[in-house]
């Protein structure tokens, strides 16, 4: 192997951090993340935890992982495959070389690579390299010793000096791709700032890493550096998660409204750090509570929002089907009710920390009777933000529960996100009653145009109303079992929904002559769009409609669908959003690409998959 | 003296059988609500599902008829977005107990600010007659033709199981005894059961049969009064005194048994143990304790949540979105 201290120039370069559950491989992957942030290249991650809080140490199910995409322009995914693959101990190399460039380099702690180690990993022999065929650069460094001497005269005990190793790790992958350590060091300090000797301690192992890498420039041929192109827009950054920028989007409308923002939650993963989040923020007014079943959750939102806040729940799928029984008396109740769906794999229990799409059909119509409900699935993890706004401000403004979809990949994913104005955002007005109404107002009255009933909320003199899941009369609100009426009333829930405005979908890509339009909804945006970009380059005419709305669906679908020859709908489930696009669109016969794996899209795959249809 | 009479609380024509118990509960509760004398428009009446929950549609209130056993549920949210609000809660023991059992004990260990009203006849009537978790073992039902083979819930074991801090009972033909514990539960703070027995006439005839008239009450029943020594009977001739780690009926002038060694009533005794050795008497060795039966202070939930933002607004130095989001690591790009 050759020793060369030559600096390349790259475009775009996939980290992945690996070690056991313990060792703080999502630390080092969110610090490095935002240090490439922080010079202005663009960042796309995705943190893979394993399902068990703690495997046994070193053994195969206990492998966490930490995946980072820098690019010199814009990122719209983590990457398929790493070109830097961190590997803390034989388990991690084991489980994740799969997920390794054969062009990748591989960095392990030969301290970690004995025979009691191997042995738990499930190796047959001394030499796991060999063994499993690698032929990559291997950074072999005995990182463990190298902590020990370098915090020898810390005062640490013998566990918390080895907690440092996953600094080491990061040093070494500062030096390899020439990034400042102050950024890392301003984090350590901000992170520890009530133990500031442990920071001191941390930064100085990053310090000895990045050294070590220096001085013997290791055994790679390269060290890189990924120079920022395409400038973002100016403004304040901060790399954020969907989960979190979905809790601040909610947070974000319920001030705009000048709404109480209540969660009614139960813990499910991958959805808990949105209750975690907003549990944060007692100081902006949030309330949230931990109910005792998912039921209460959304019941008792459906409650604050009777109450006149904007009630809000949070919950994957299995959490669905128990609220589907109070989202549906928020459909008749014409209440608004957000509820979130981190969607995870399923059925069942299923693969609790892993993505899917698979809750669409169960979101759209998992409900008792003529039970239309507005959709929105976010596409991306900054995306979820907005896509909480939007879903807040249409629950408000048309009195009725949304689903806001998301997933587990893009919300325990991040990106760079610019911090948004709350000024900029449209204004969220609920079609509250006014003074005038009074005396002449019922609880079902609806505005003429928008087929949205009016907002009595307790506590207002005059307005004294009973709502219930009985049907009622379309005209005066008493319990109501006339056929006509019924069917009346069924048509009038439906038009609500149909009649709210959404944005047109937009096509990127070759919108005037593709060959193939791309057809996806909600968080796989950022593999559809590099798969396009792929084939782009490869000269293919390719178009991409990503659908965010997803009910009721934009204006222009129908003839955005038909516009062009071929069409495949690709998502991670057996072809729901295909389903619902054909009921909505006449004569819609599109290819499908679907994939139920847990885990995101790979573009390579993609590419191939779609490349052949474009062949055919 | 209160503005409101009980007409401002009255609205519509109730469509429950004739004489059923509900009839005689809603009388009681607008005639309670007029002494009490809070707005209309600032009382919440949140029901589920069942004969009883088409109550909030007799209310001149706000009121909401919801799901099957969601009601405490839905009435927690209502009372935690607006703790202005006066909110009750009415159920009955299918709706309360059997499909809402896990929200009627975690809306009492919370201690919610709710009236929690339980309408108990034992039955499920609108699905018309099927065994309630209510109904006695061995009762025969349409769902139990052969009898049941499981023992009922005693709602005040429930409640204090689940830590509630209020219970009491009423029957529903006697007004003044449900009005009195209903005014009671409004003044109580947190969660407050109020267990109305009732006759659902079509499917459970005669369920409280022994306390169903005054006559039977004045035999069968205590009414408890707290700081009062606990005596009943016809007569006034019998007492209760304690046992051992029971209680036991005595009467009084029989074996040196007198006035003063009959035990007071101490509703406000946070060890509930006498309490509920009260609430689970039942006939014929015992009388049927009426009145307020537990009623002891402690924080509520929604008072806790109110003050826990106010002392977080107070020491955190962000206080709307804008300040929010400059507590995070960020970066600028010029």
């Amino acid at each position: 192997m050759t020793k060369n201290a030559n600096v390349e120039d790259l475009d775009h370069v996939v980290v992945r951090f690996s070690g056991d559950s313990g060792d703080g491989m999502q630390l080092a992957g969110n610090i490095f993340s935002t240090i490439s942030a922080t010079v202005g290249n663009d960042i796309c991650t995705f943190p893979d935890y394993p399902a068990d809080i703690r495997a046994p140490q070193g053994s195969l199910t206990g492998v966490s992982g930490f995946q980072v995409h820098i690019g010199a322009g814009k990122v719209f995914t983590p990457g398929d495959k790493c070109d830097v693959l961190v590997a803390m101990n034989p388990a991690a190399l084991k489980t994740q070389y799969k997920f390794c460039k054969p062009t990748g380099a591989i960095i392990i702690d030969t301290d970690c690579f004995n025979e009691v180690d191997l042995k738990k990993a499930e190796f047959q022999t001394l030499n796991a390299i060999e063994e499993m065929g690698i032929k990559n650069d291997v950074i072999a460094a005995p990182i463990t010793q190298m902590v020990k001497d370098c915090l020898a005269d810390s005062g640490m005990d013998n566990k918390a000096i080895l907690k440092c190793r996953n600094m080491f790790a990061l040093g070494l992958v500062c030096w390899l791709f020439n990034r400042d350590l102050t950024v890392a060091a301003n984090m350590l300090k901000e992170k520890f700032v009530k133990k500031p000797g442990l920071a001191e301690s941390n930064i100085k192992v990053i310090q000895a890493g990045y050294d070590y890498g220096h001085n013997t420039h290791s055994s790679v041929s390269h060290t890189y550096t990924i120079e920022t192109k395409e400038k973002k827009g100016k403004g304040i950054f901060m790399d954020i998660n969907g989960n979190k920028a979905t809790a601040y989007g909610m947070i974000a409308a319920a001030e705009k409204a000048g709404l109480k923002l209540y969660l009614g939650s139960y813990p499910i993963t991958p959805a808990t750090d949105v209750l975690h989040e907003l549990a944060k923020h007692k100081s902006l007014g949030v309330t949230t509570v931990q109910c005792e079943d998912e039921i209460a959750g959304c019941a008792s939102a459906v409650g604050a929002s009777f109450a006149g806040a904007l009630g809000c729940t949070s919950t994957s799928g299995p959490g669905i089907c128990l609220k589907s029984e109070a989202m549906n008396l928020a459909v008749i109740l014409e209440l608004p009710l957000v509820v979130l769906d981190v969607q995870r794999g399923g059925p069942a229990t299923g693969l609790p920390t892993k993505s899917e799409q698979t809750d669409l059909l169960q979101c759209l119509f998992g409900r008792n009777g003529e039970s239309p409900m507005p959709v929105i699935a976010a596409i991306s993890p900054t995306d979820c933000f907005d896509a909480a706004y939007s879903a807040c401000k249409m629950a408000l403004e048309h009195m009725t529960p949304v689903v806001l979809m998301t997933d587990a990949f893009i919300a325990n994913g991040s990106a760079a996100w610019k911090l948004p104005n709350l000024e900029e955002y449209p204004a969220i007005n609920p079609p509250y009653v006014t003074s005038e109404m009074k005396g002449n107002w019922a609880p079902y009255q609806r505005n003429p145009e928008t087929g949205v009933r009016y907002w009595a909320t307790p506590g207002t003199e005059g307005f004294c109303h009973i709502l219930g899941g009985l049907e009622k009369d379309n005209k005066t609100g008493a319990i109501s079992t006339n056929p006509e009426n019924h069917d009346l009333m069924t048509h009038l829930r439906q038009d609500k929904i149909d009649k709210i405005p959404v944005p047109d979908v937009e096509v990127l890509g070759d919108k005037d002559d593709a060959e193939l339009l791309i057809v996806g909804f909600g968080g796989t945006f950022g593999h559809l769009h590099a798969s396009m970009d792929e084939m782009r380059a490869a000269g293919k005419k390719v178009a991409l409609a990503h659908f965010k709305f997803v009910n009721p669906l934009p204006k222009n679908t129908a003839s955005v669908l038909k516009k062009y020859k071929k069409v495949v709908v690709a998502e991670q489930n057996l072809g729901q959003f295909a389903g619902w696009l054909r009921m909505k669109v006449d004569n819609f016969a599109p290819y499908q690409f679907n994939e139920v794996k847990g885990q995101p899209f790979a573009v390579s795959d993609l590419v191939k998959a779609f490349t052949e249809i474009y062949n055919k | 003296m209160s503005e409101y009479t009980a007409k401002d609380f009255k609205k519509g024509q109730p469509r429950w059988c004739p004489g059923c118990g509900d009839h005689f509960f809603l009388a009681s509760l607008q005639k309670a609500m007029a002494e009490i004398g809070i707005a209309p428009y600032d009382i919440a009446v949140i029901s589920g599902i069942g004969c009883s929950s088409r109550l909030p549609h007799y209310m001149a209130t706000y009121g909401m008829n919801t799901i099957h056993g969601r009601a405490a549920a839905i009435a927690t949210g209502c009372k935690i977005a607006n703790p202005n609000l006066t909110v009750w809660q009415v159920s009955g023991d299918g709706d309360g107990l059997a499909i809402g059992g896990n929200h009627f004990i975690h809306t009492n260990r919370r201690n919610i600010d709710l009236n929690m009203i339980l309408l108990n006849n034992r039955i499920y009537g609108l699905t018309k007659g099927q065994y309630s978790p209510t109904s006695p073992r061995g009762f025969v039902s349409k769902s139990s033709p052969y009898g049941t083979v499981e023992d009922p819930f005693r709602p005040a074991e429930l409640c204090f199981g689940a830590r509630g801090h209020f219970f009491a009972r009423a029957v529903a033909t006697d007004a003044p005894g449900t009005i009195e514990i209903l005014k009671a539960a409004q003044a109580h703070k947190g969660a407050s059961v109020c267990e109305i027995l009732q006759n659902c006439i079509i499917f459970n005839n005669g369920t409280h049969e022994s306390v169903h008239t005054p006559e039977g009450r004045a035999k069968n029943a205590i009414y408890l009064e707290h700081g009062k020594p606990m005596i009943f009977g016809e007569n006034k001739e019998f007492g209760l005194v304690q046992e051992g780690f029971g209680l036991k009926v005595a009467k009084i002038g029989e074996n040196g048994i007198t006035e003063k060694d009959i035990l007071v009533h101490d509703a406000h005794c946070e060890d509930n143990t006498l309490q509920l050795k009260l609430a689970l008497m039942e006939g014929p060795d015992f009388p049927i304790a009426l009145g307020v039966i537990r009623d002891v202070e402690a924080p509520t939930y929604n008072d806790a949540i109110e003050e826990q933002i106010e002392d977080v607004k107070s020491k955190k130095t962000y206080h709307n979105f804008q300040e929010l989001l400059m507590t995070n690591d960020t970066w600028e790009v010029k």
